[in-house]
């Protein structure tokens, strides 16, 4: 080696320098509170607004549930156990805990028959929502309606029973009548589960008490009960309705084009209050003398038609996002209407349309708290009237208020939710 | 000719033709259909005369010039219980679109901040707006709309709270007091105006035709504002396009915005000094603040919860309609040298606008729907004065909500119509 070099050079390093730790300011958290919170003073600003609100919103929300109270039983109870610590008078909820679920009218023995539908709708609805389930589970998701209305409402076992067989039969009767075409079998199952009903008719009359359960009328329904029942059944009904809505509006048969047309604009243009007015005070002039039917059916009917023409115009968004060559090939197969629908058409439509039945499905549930309006005691109904009005808790507006956006907030969150995850689940293109 | 013409010609028609040959099938569907319809309209009308025979009632509209006979707490025009109902039904009309109007300003104002804030970098922020906008849309618009009705009524202060010299509330800024009984704003008068309002004068003569004469001159007054303002905006409009002829002829754009700013403010200021524009302001005298303009509680309640609602709606909408530009359109534009004011107004908000528009009217729909929900806080909208007392005290019940409907029914085709000539200017034109 050289010592020249040596001499030139004071120092010469050997190996490279490790490299040095990023400033701390480049790294982990800082960095992203740099970029993300006080990236320019415009964005300062705002973090400072931002983290006021929070803290607004905070120390409101945090002492009220800190300081609350669960026990007493009456608004001065809390009070006294309150004082002047600004919590809340949580023992309304636990008071009346049973109102809010079902109604101040409910035989409060047989609670446990509506738990136990509700419970079960844990053991039905999955297999609808998750299609990794085994198929063949969806025979329970088929029987829960039965046994859901038996249990809710009580009677004979042979009502809904006989009801049961009556669609049985006549599925039956459908997929042998459905070789000659469709229309055959659609004519074959309306007469079969005709036959089969007006058969149970006469059983159920001859033995009315056999396995019977308490009757409770449906007057007596209310609270969150009553909300999720006419959520649940509006939604199942006006799905199929709103499909064939749906399609006789893309139909090229004038007449029947124009019928559906007409009918959806039109309920789609009014408010569902005024359906619900109609369902209260209109609906019976249009029935034959003397039939009188409960209140809570006339008001499952129109919010059905509400639906399902909110229902129809998504799925006909579905029907027309589907290319012609769909249809065309249909065509070609030599498949008539009915099975070029069921097996080529409306599965692919169907699932476009997902999310928007998503969306109406939530809307619906939202809505279903109109009830109130018509005097139904749904949970709304319920916090207005019978308990807000009682002497032991008049003025607990905030417990009873927040419980209630909790109830709808946890079941319709949980649905949207579910609905994109469904939707990115079925997303089959490349982004 | 092909064979099977041929051979329809030999055979001639045959029944069966009408059931299996697709052309006359629709027909024949289309007729079984109108029977149908026809039978079922005419069963539902002969069991409405029936019913209406039974009850011995007819129908007819005679009931609107009848005297109505109750209050209306709320009267954008001259009204007492002495007008007819018909009256009381403008007066309702009135005071929906009111509301609607004033909720849709609000909703999309809320919506687009929330919108594009949603969108924005800091966390904190985005955070914030997505609670917002999920918290509200989970929960239903009628308990938004209670809630807030419970706190104007039992936070806001009372009027007597404002008295005295150890008042515990002060009116905002000395001209705006909110009170449990609603917020009182201070109310512009012309003192110059077409009308007869001096209101010394008015009171003096104390004459229905001189108050009907003011009040027709403020009607007037306000009219031309309106008439100003659509000046103003034409005005502004063709400067634009004087902009661009000039950028066209010279390559070059003349800075507009200080003319565009003095056509908007010029005309309305001197329009309003020549009519002096004054502003009648909340006075407590007594028990309560008298002059001004009274905004009730319920109608706060109604404006805010139905344009925070709706305005999470708007959020989601304008956040969609960002997102789907491409960001290759913004830097395309930044590519050819626009500056970035340009860049948003000629490549990004055209076509986000396209996106966001079509959503945004069908929630100004939405909003002038869920304005019937007026009536679970005693706002006097249509539904509580036609649909709500009229109803009540006349019995009119089917001839009430027939006009109900058609009144929404109306403005909805109204909107849809006036959309569909936006989204037809807007289409993409392919070619």
């Amino acid at each position: 080696m050289s010592d020249t070099h040596a001499e030139s050079v004071a120092f010469v390093r050997k190996t490279e320098i490790p490299p040095a730790p990023p400033p701390v300011t480049e790294t982990g958290a800082i960095k992203w509170v740099r970029e993300n919170l006080f990236s320019g003073p415009f964005n300062t600003i705002m973090t400072l607004l931002g983290l006021y609100v929070v803290y607004w919103l905070l120390s409101g929300v945090i002492p009220w549930i800190l300081n609350g109270t669960w026990e007493g039983s009456s608004i001065r109870d809390c009070r006294e156990i309150i004082g002047d610590t600004g919590g809340g008078c949580f023992a309304v909820l636990g008071e009346r805990w049973n109102q809010l679920l079902f109604g101040f009218e409910y035989p409060s023995e047989l609670y446990w028959r509506p738990t136990l539908a509700f419970i079960l709708l844990f053991v039905t609805v999955p297999q609808v929502l998750f299609i990794s389930l085994p198929r063949k589970l969806l025979i329970l998701t088929g029987l829960y309606p039965f046994l859901a209305y038996w249990l809710i409402w009580g009677g004979s076992i042979l009502i809904p029973f006989f009801a049961l067989v009556g669609l049985v039969l006549g599925y039956a009767a459908f997929t042998r009548a459905e070789r000659i075409n469709f229309a055959a079998g659609l004519a074959a199952f309306v007469v079969a589960a005709v036959v089969a009903w007006w058969l149970g008719g006469f059983l159920t009359a001859a033995a009315p008490n056999f396995l019977a359960l308490e009757a409770v009328d449906s007057r007596n329904m209310g609270g969150f009960m009553l909300n999720l029942i006419l959520g649940i059944v509006c939604v199942s009904l006006s799905l199929p309705l709103g499909i064939v809505l749906a399609l006789g509006r893309q139909s090229r048969m004038p007449l029947i084009k124009y019928v559906c047309v007409v009918f959806i604009e039109f309920v789609r243009g009014v408010p569902l209050i005024t359906l619900l007015f109609v369902a209260n005070v209109v609906l019976a002039y249009f029935l034959p003398p003397g039939t009188n039917f409960d209140l809570i059916l006339r008001v499952i009917i129109m919010i059905t038609l509400f639906a399902s023409a909110y229902i129809a115009e998504v799925i006909r968004g579905g029907l027309a996002a589907l290319p012609k060559g769909q249809y065309e090939a249909a065509d070609s197969l030599g498949l008539d209407y009915a099975q070029a629908m069921r097996l080529i058409i409306l599965p692919q439509a169907l699932k476009i349309s997902i999310p928007g039945i998503v969306n109406v499905a939530v809307g619906l549930f939202k809505d279903t708290t109109l009830v109130s309006i018509i005097s139904m005691f749904d949970l709304v109904g319920m916090i207005r009237g019978p308990i807000l009005s009682s002497t032991d808790w008049v003025g607990v507006y905030w417990e009873l208020w927040a419980a209630a956006c909790v109830l709808f907030f946890v079941v319709c969150y949980g649905i949207s939710q579910y609905s994109q995850w469904l939707e990115r689940q079925l997303q089959t293109d490349h982004r | 000719m092909t064979a099977s013409d041929l051979q329809g010609a030999d055979q001639g028609f045959r029944i069966g033709q009408l059931i299996n040959d697709t052309r006359y099938r629709s027909i024949t569907f289309q007729v079984i259909t109108l029977i149908l319809l026809v039978l079922g309209i005419g069963y539902l009308i002969s069991n409405l005369l029936a019913n209406l025979a039974d009850l011995g009632q007819d129908l007819s509209y005679d009931f609107l010039a009848a005297p109505s006979g109750y209050d209306i707490n709320q009267q954008p025009i001259p009204y007492d219980s002495q007008s007819t109902h018909l009256r009381a039904t403008i007066v309702g009309a009135l005071n929906t679109l009111i509301v609607a109007f004033l909720a849709c300003v609000t909703a999309t104002v809320l919506g687009v901040i929330a919108g594009v804030l949603r969108l924005s970098k800091n966390w904190i922020i985005s955070k914030l707006m997505a609670v917002y906008v999920e918290a509200f849309r989970n929960i239903p618009v009628l308990i938004w709309i209670i809630i807030i009705f419970t706190v104007v009524a039992n936070v806001f202060p009372q009027p007597r709270d404002f008295r005295g010299d150890d008042a515990t509330a002060s009116p905002i800024f000395g001209v705006v007091a909110a009170t449990n009984r609603g917020v009182y704003v201070p109310r512009p008068y012309f003192t110059n105006g077409f009308g007869l309002s001096d209101e010394d004068a008015i009171a003096e003569v104390g004459d229905d035709a001189v108050a009907q004469a003011a009040a027709q001159g403020s009607v007037i007054d306000w009219l031309v504002i309106l008439a100003v303002l659509i000046g103003s905006l034409l005005a502004t409009r063709a400067i634009t396009r004087w902009a661009d002829r000039t950028q066209e002829k010279t390559g070059k754009r003349p800075t507009t915005w200080w003319m565009s700013l003095a056509a908007w403010i010029l005309p309305i200021t001197i329009v309003c000094w020549i009519m002096g524009l004054s502003w009648e302001i909340p006075e407590l005298r007594g028990f309560n603040f008298q002059g001004g303009l009274l905004m009730r509680g319920s109608l706060i309640a109604l404006w805010l919860a139905l344009s925070i609602y709706t305005g999470a709606f708007i959020a989601e909408n304008v956040r969609a309609g960002i997102l789907a530009i491409s960001k290759g359109q913004t830097e395309a534009a930044a590519a050819l040298g626009l500056r970035p004011g340009r860049i948003m107004n000629l490549v990004i908000l055209p076509q986000a606008l396209r996106v966001i528009i079509p959503p945004l009217i069908s929630q100004y729909l939405n909003i002038t729907k869920n304005s019937s929900l007026a009536i679970a806080v005693g706002y006097m909208d249509l539904t509580a004065t036609l649909g709500g007392i009229t109803l009540n005290q006349t019995g009119r019940a089917i001839e009430s909500i027939l006009l109900l409907m058609l009144f929404y029914l109306t403005i909805s085709l109204l909107i849809s119509f006036f959309m569909n000539i936006y989204n037809n200017s807007v289409r993409l034109k392919e070619r």
